[in-house]
């Protein structure tokens, strides 16, 4: 790791330092930050996002969490899996803490009381703690331009609390407060468009990403880090227990997402999108997107889908996620 | 000009004409903060404008954070205390609600935050003037509590409130509390140091030493040097503990208080009672009631009224309501006949107000107990007249005449019924 930031702010997906792209011998080589022994679940998708993003770090670097799975399997007394400073406060708060840690390293490098030239700040927070209570604290954060990387990882759940809906739970799905019940078949709201929230800030880079495709989503982390003020990064993470899902298909369906456009990747850069390498797939061959039920079927979440009366809410599904891709699709030309 | 006490020539000060509120600020910059992080609420919303200004001119090195939200001004003011910095705040009645919850984990992730609270009503009905209600919810929230008399006592009670809060063995979070509008609107001589003088008194934020688990001692930071982990999962098998540390941390702060207090007085001739508690007449008296902030000075104003009658009336002010100085108030309180407790706020179907219940319960132990009864009053910035607070007076006459309470025990002082 280096000690000092490199000096390009935003360089294009076109342009990418050696540094930046990561391989399977970086991710061997490097420590682990975000240490073995948490208490996550098997098959955890967030656990893996956390692992890799602590690989692509570029110096000091201050992590603060939002209350969560992550905060809690990772911090649990007198063990820590951090080997990084770390700090949680609450739940709706993560931009915040990081609000006040980036200012404290500002004022105390005016003053000449900090050792190191540069420390990154990175607060993680999960859906609940960004699609809604966090909300304030980082649309906030965003306007006052702190610079720190806001990373997202959206398990489309309150899984810590017991599987709840979130504002980023998907249409349909079965939770503990949107039970599939007789008469009403799962949540019945779309889930929040919450990148497209944060771009309406102006914010200068903004990207989704989910851990099957590691190596964009470490790049991401580093293109992120290399901003000077905020950045987000939205990464989709599946999780077992709430999603009921097998454990050891956590990755597929985190590919599943992207090649049904579920979950497509991309990134903007001063507002420009661009869709990232493994969705950019799907605009040149629309032919090989795969049919939403890939994605839902497998998924116990989505088993009351299935239910012949309720095929039409998969259909319902299949309408919405074909007018955001091609909504998608337009942006990314508009902004080209 | 030097302020000459008793022979001993003491700091230079500037006599300013300054509200409560421009006090603090000025505190605040003389003190050298690090990070500021508020949000503007009246009657508070002065300190925050005064320090912008400041900032604007490049009077101060401070980073001034202008959150979004009181919630998230707390929270900043505590990750950035953590992360090494002499961090600032300011709130009010609502604002200081909102912050609620982060003023626990403050206090618990040992953050010395120092907060002014320019004390204001609770909604409903929403109400801008000054009572004790805010700060007084926040009574268990685990942080030091000082409430001060006059714009004068809030720049200094600022300055000795960092000393106070970043002592490693207290390393507690502070607020100060003035009263809206009778301090924080009001304009007084306010005497003020020079500022290196009181840069020189607060010191360099000193952070309290850490064992690491490699048995390494660090400062207690965010460092990446010495990578720790802050706020985390406590199970019930050390929970107990962490709380009882922060009780030991304010015991230890009850010492810290009056030290700081008496060597803010070598330096510029100004103290404020032990620290703790300031009393007024109280040695003969007879009389007597125990107060908490502006009031005070009208009651010294009838105190001397009542002595010039041949009345023994005199006055304890409670400075520091946490920690709570039970045996100094048992030991200045216990020659009475009668007391009166004044609150500025009410704990709804409780036994008469906060400070009542504090001070009739640290009485309990006396062998020979004064009677005590409590006065609810100036909710909502109901005025305290003199010809009002006599009344109160005149009703410890009569206990201590008969010796007993023949009225109800909790009374409502200028109260339409």
């Amino acid at each position: 790791m280096t000690t000092t930031p490199t000096t390009t702010p935003t360089s294009t997906s076109t342009s990418i330092p050696e540094e930046w792209k990561f391989t399977a011998r970086d991710i061997a080589l490097k420590p682990d930050l975000f240490l073995s022994g948490h208490r996550a679940c098997a098959g955890c998708g967030p656990a893996t996002v956390l692992r890799l993003v602590m690989k692509a770090l570029r110096g000091p670097t201050i992590v603060t969490q939002a209350t969560g799975c992550m905060e809690i399997v990772g911090s649990i007394y007198p063990y820590t899996s951090w080997g990084l400073p770390w700090l949680h406060t609450a739940f709706e708060n993560a931009a915040a803490n990081a609000s006040g840690i980036e200012a404290a390293i500002k004022a105390l490098s005016k003053k000449g009381k900090l050792k190191q030239e540069h420390i990154d700040v990175i607060a993680i927070a999960g859906d609940g703690g960004t699609y809604d209570i966090g909300l304030q604290a980082l649309s906030g954060a965003i306007e006052r331009d702190h610079d720190f990387l806001f990373i997202l990882y959206d398990n489309e759940g309150y899984m810590n609390t017991g599987i709840q809906r979130s504002g980023g739970t998907p249409t349909g799905a079965s939770t503990t407060t949107t039970p599939a019940g007789k008469i009403i078949p799962g949540k019945l709201e779309k889930k929040k468009p919450i990148t497209d929230i944060v771009l309406a800030h102006d914010i200068e880079y903004a990207a989704t990403a989910t851990p099957y495709y590691w190596k964009d989503m470490m790049t991401k982390v580093r293109k992120g880090l290399e901003v000077k003020g905020p950045a987000f990064l939205h990464i989709f993470a599946p999780c077992p227990r709430g999603w009921r899902t097998e454990p050891s298909k956590t990755m597929s369906y985190s590919k599943l997402s992207v090649e049904t456009c579920t979950f497509p990747i991309w990134e903007a850069i001063n507002g420009k999108r661009t869709l990232s390498t493994p969705s950019k797939m799907y605009s040149l061959s629309p032919q090989k997107k795969k049919p939403i039920t890939n994605y839902l079927e497998g998924q116990g979440r989505f088993r009351h889908l299935f239910k012949p009366e309720n095929k039409h809410i998969i259909d319902q599904i299949q309408q919405v996620t074909d007018t955001n891709w091609q909504k998608l699709l337009k942006q990314c030309e508009t902004t080209t | 000009m030097l302020v000459q006490e008793k022979g001993k020539v003491l700091v230079k000060q500037e006599t300013l004409a300054l509200n409560g509120d421009e006090a603090v600020a000025l505190a605040a910059k003389h003190s050298d903060v690090d990070v500021v992080a508020a949000y503007p609420i009246t009657p508070q919303t002065i300190i925050v404008e005064k320090f912008s200004e400041y900032v604007a001119n490049g009077e101060v090195q401070t980073e001034f954070v202008c959150t979004e939200s009181e919630h998230s001004a707390i929270t900043a003011s505590l990750a950035a205390s953590v992360t090494g910095a002499r961090a600032f705040t300011a709130s009010a009645s609502a604002g200081l609600a909102l912050m609620h919850e982060i003023l626990f984990v403050t206090s618990g992730s040992r953050a010395p935050v120092v907060m002014a609270v320019a004390n204001r009503a609770l909604s409903a009905p929403i109400n801008i003037h000054g009572d004790h209600s805010d700060s007084m919810a926040e009574r268990d929230s685990g942080w030091l509590h000082i409430y001060v008399e006059n714009a004068q006592e809030a720049y200094d009670s600022i300055i000795q409130a960092f000393k106070i809060a970043e002592d490693p063995q207290v390393s507690l979070p502070i607020m100060v509390g003035l009263d809206g509008f009778a301090i924080s609107h009001t304009l007084e001589n306010v005497n003020v140091l020079a500022e290196n003088v009181v840069r020189e008194f607060v010191g360099e934020r000193v952070l309290p030493m850490v064992m690491t688990h490699e048995g390494k001692s660090v400062p207690f930071k965010l460092d990446p040097d010495n990578p720790m982990t802050m706020g985390p999962n406590v199970s019930s098998t050390f929970y107990f503990e962490f709380k009882r540390q922060q009780e030991e941390a304010m015991q230890t702060a009850l010492k810290k208080i009056q030290e700081v207090n008496e060597e803010y007085a070598t330096l510029t001739g100004r103290s404020y009672g032990n620290g703790l508690i300031d009393t007024y007449q109280l040695e003969d008296a007879e009389l007597a009631v125990v107060v908490v902030g502006s009031t005070t000075g009208t009651l010294k104003v009838l105190i001397d009224e009542l002595r010039a009658e041949g009345v023994k009336a005199g006055l304890l002010r409670l400075r520091t309501f946490r920690p709570f100085p039970t045996t100094h108030l048992q030991e200045a309180l216990k020659h009475l006949k009668a007391i009166a407790v004044m609150d500025k706020s009410m704990s709804f179907g409780g036994l008469g107000g906060p400070i009542f219940n504090e001070v009739r319960n640290a009485l309990f132990d006396l062998k020979q107990r004064p009677l005590v009864i409590n006065y609810l009053y100036g909710l909502g910035g109901r005025d305290s007249n003199p010809v009002g607070l006599r009344k109160i007076f005149e009703n410890l006459q009569q206990i201590a005449k008969t010796g007993q309470i023949d009225m109800n025990i909790v009374q409502y002082l200028g109260l339409k019924e």
